[in-house]
């Protein structure tokens, strides 16, 4: 694995399985009664948050602490960043306590890219801008593929607002990658041109949802949407969103969350077996184990120290 | 009553001889070896190779292998003064012309305050005679603080030496007002210089839309807010029989709609910038801010389409829209990054490098498209000939430098090419008869 996790074209199919296998690992660890490991004992793992987030900011968190790391969670609105300090400098203020790890949520794309010219710390891009959020599509087809087994021919279809969606992004090249077919759907205003090249199809409505096993839909970020990109969430609604007369018993549903109820999503479904959310946020913590543990402790310590031996187990 | 329009520092006259240099000039018949002897900063004879001798006081350059050409003309430059001066001054920014090959320049306005006024104007230009080491002209704005609603006073700001008018960094929103404007060019002349974009296309855009703006997640500039804009604002131009000049076209879409126009009558040019001729928004890819500039680096076919172009004269002339910011402006992510490539010292060495060496343009055709400038803007043309005075650049077109490695003469360093290794360095620059750059010219003793 490379040193950093900045997008997920840093990892090829090889490196996703090892990740998703070792978060199989760190899985069983949390259906014990102690669920820590001392992998990263002693280490810093430093969260940079510019971006609200409540998921992926306590899942690194807590992923963070059950490898025993010591963690330091900063969000934007509290830190010297309010007060009009560059990137570079909070990178450079926070590279001076030397840590293991730098988990980075910014809303510009490449801010983790920069981070990671300016520190020795592993970087682990948390979402940048619209560009990737690559632990989210890991931990995606960590999910699926608990439910499906391998993703090879599986047909996946993402559906809403593309064009705002880092998720989409990374999903599509994990997806692909791990030889799933992908299909993106929505307003063809919220579909960016030329997204076919990311080894994507695309289709304008959901005529033919039928064919896929997995119906993915994002949320409808109208936080983000500075013009009237859809003529109004009603409209989208009846056009776009997934419910029980659209979705058929044996398709699979997924959402990164937070769900607009009633938008993209009817209630009954969000509520169906069929739906894997609980899963997915489930899997977060799992995954980002997996990756802070490749970074930091995978190809050294890793052979040395196994992840997955319980602390009460070693001696101090 | 005859205006001034180019100002700078000056110095003493040139006397110079440069011994058995390949004299290339494109509007003459000039393309072969000869000794060239400059007094007091004139072109005073043209000889065969080895026929001329120094006289006292006459400083003899040993040039063989060397190539002179007719100083470049940049007709597209930012030196960020007044108000920027940390980006770039007049000294810094001339330097950097100098540097390139450049013998004059064309300043843009959106500085801080804008040059709107004949009294900022005045005092640029006062401020250009004690600072400017290579002649630099000044365009004035069309609308007041550029804001696209209200005409400046352009008859006054001709007398007091502008060249032209642009609201560059921004089109001229409403079609009424550029009318207004091409109306008035008929009192106090001028040329009408347009970055074209539809604001309502190109929205919070900060590279060329696409597939790769696709894959970053970066919203993107279509081709079309470019292209459309041409094509209104070139109908206008016909209309009023306006003399219009559109700035770095970028896209294909632009150059079908200036050859139509131009095909149909219209008083009309335009220009390309070194990088949207030789990059693509390929190198976006990076999320470097170095290649993020208004307008943005678009497709092979575009870049193929600007090419043929210029080849073929339908875009007139090569203009760097040199476009210094500092580094602490340039090191943040894409999307805050502020847009612009710094380019007059790379202009000739990345054209040469990217497009003359593999063949795809003539030398003379570069040589001819990087002083093509001057006449657009009714600037004399630089030329090698026996009573001109002396506007030269002396390039050892062997020589291969890496860009940025040695500095910059800018006072910024947010090149597109830097790091890359480019062929063709610029050994000496004659400006308006005065030596404005040399290096590593072995004198003869």
């Amino acid at each position: 694995m490379t040193r950093h996790l900045l997008s997920i074209d840093d990892l090829d199919r090889a490196g996703i399985e090892r990740i998703l296998d070792r978060a199989g690992s760190f899985a069983e660890v949390a259906g014990r009664e102690i669920k820590k490991v001392p992998a990263l004992r002693g280490r810093t793992v430093v969260n940079l948050f510019f971006e609200a987030s409540t998921r992926t900011s306590s899942s690194f968190e807590l992923a963070a602490k059950r490898l025993s790391a010591d963690v330091v969670s900063i969000r934007a609105a509290s830190s010297s960043v309010a007060k009009g300090e560059s990137l570079k400098d909070t990178i450079a203020t926070l590279s001076a306590y030397d840590p293991a790890a730098i988990v980075i949520r910014s809303p510009h794309a490449g801010a983790a890219r920069l981070v990671a010219r300016w520190t020795d710390a592993a970087v682990v891009n948390a979402g940048d801008g619209k560009h990737e959020h690559p632990t989210q599509a890991l931990l995606d087809v960590y999910a699926l593929r608990e439910r499906l087994g391998p993703l090879d021919g599986v047909g996946i279809w993402i559906v809403g607002d593309v064009l705002h969606s880092r998720v989409a992004r990374s999903d599509i090249l994990a997806f692909t990658r791990m030889g799933a077919r992908v299909t993106v759907s929505g307003p063809p205003t919220l579909i960016p041109r030329g997204i076919e090249a990311l080894g994507c199809a695309v289709e304008p409505n959901l005529d033919r949802l039928s064919e896929a096993d997995v119906v993915y839909v994002l949320r409808l970020q109208h936080e983000r949407m500075s013009e009237a990109f859809v003529p109004s969430l009603r409209e989208y609604a009846m056009q776009y969103q997934v419910n029980a007369a659209r979705l058929a018993p044996q398709q699979v549903l997924m959402h990164p969350g937070p769900v607009n109820r009633g938008v993209e999503l009817s209630a009954d479904v969000i509520d169906s077996p069929q739906a894997l959310i609980a899963q997915q946020v489930e899997a977060g913590v799992f995954v980002r184990m997996a990756v802070l543990y490749e970074l930091l402790a995978g190809a050294s310590a890793g052979a040395a120290q196994p992840a997955v031996e319980p602390e009460a187990a070693v001696s101090a | 009553m005859s205006v001034e329009r180019l100002f700078h520092a000056g110095g003493a006259p040139a006397e110079l001889l440069l011994r058995g240099v390949h004299v290339l000039d494109p509007r003459g018949d000039l393309d072969e070896p000869a000794d060239v002897l400059v007094r007091a900063g004139e072109i005073a004879e043209l000889g065969a190779p080895g026929a001329l001798a120094a006289p006292d006081g006459v400083e003899a350059i040993e040039g063989e292998g060397l190539h002179l050409f007719p100083g470049f003309v940049d007709p597209h430059v930012h030196l960020r003064t007044p108000g920027q001066e940390h980006k770039e001054n007049l000294a810094s920014g001339t330097a950097a012309a100098a540097a390139g090959g450049f013998c004059t320049v064309i300043a843009m306005p959106n500085t801080a305050p804008v040059v709107d006024d004949a009294s900022v104007l005045r005092s640029l230009c006062d401020a250009a005679g004690r600072e400017a080491r290579v002649p630099v002209g000044f365009l004035a704005a069309v609308t007041r603080g550029l804001d696209g609603s209200e005409l400046t006073e352009m008859a006054e700001l001709r007398d007091g030496g502008a060249l032209g008018f642009t609201d560059d960094g921004k089109p001229v929103v409403a079609a009424g007002m550029l009318r207004r404007a091409l109306q008035y060019q008929r009192l106090c002349g001028g040329v009408i210089s347009l970055h074209e974009e539809d604001p309502s296309l190109s929205g919070d855009g900060v590279m060329h839309e696409g597939g790769v703006s696709a894959r970053l997640g970066l919203a993107g500039i279509p081709s079309i807010s470019e292209s459309t804009f041409v094509a209104r604002d070139a109908a206008i131009a016909a209309y009023e029989d306006g003399r219009a000049h559109f700035q770095h076209l970028s896209c294909s879409e632009s150059v079908t709609a200036l050859a139509a126009w131009k095909a149909a009558g219209a008083r009309v040019s335009g220009e390309v910038t070194p990088h949207h001729l030789t990059l693509t928004d390929e190198a976006v890819r990076s999320l470097d801010s170095r290649f993020k500039m208004n307008p943005p680096l678009r497709t092979e076919r575009d870049r193929q389409a600007l090419i043929d172009a210029l080849r073929d004269g339908t875009i007139d002339c090569v203009a760097t829209d040199h476009a210094p910011h500092a580094r602490h402006e340039k090191e943040v992510p894409f999307e805050q990054a502020p847009m612009g490539t710094t380019g007059l010292e790379t202009s000739f060495a990345a054209l040469h490098t990217e497009l003359v060496l593999p063949g795809v343009l003539s030398l003379a055709l570069v040589v001819e498209r990087m002083t093509a400038g001057a006449a657009l803007y009714g600037l004399p043309t630089p030329r090698i000939a026996v009573g001109e005075p002396a506007n030269l650049a002396l390039v050892d077109l062997d020589a291969s430098w890496e860009v940025g490695a040695a500095g910059y003469a800018s006072r910024s360093e947010n090149c597109c090419f830097h790091g890359r290794t480019l062929h063709g360095l610029v050994r000496l620059t004659v400006a308006a008869g005065v030596v404005a750059h040399r290096v590593a010219v072995e004198a003869l003793a």
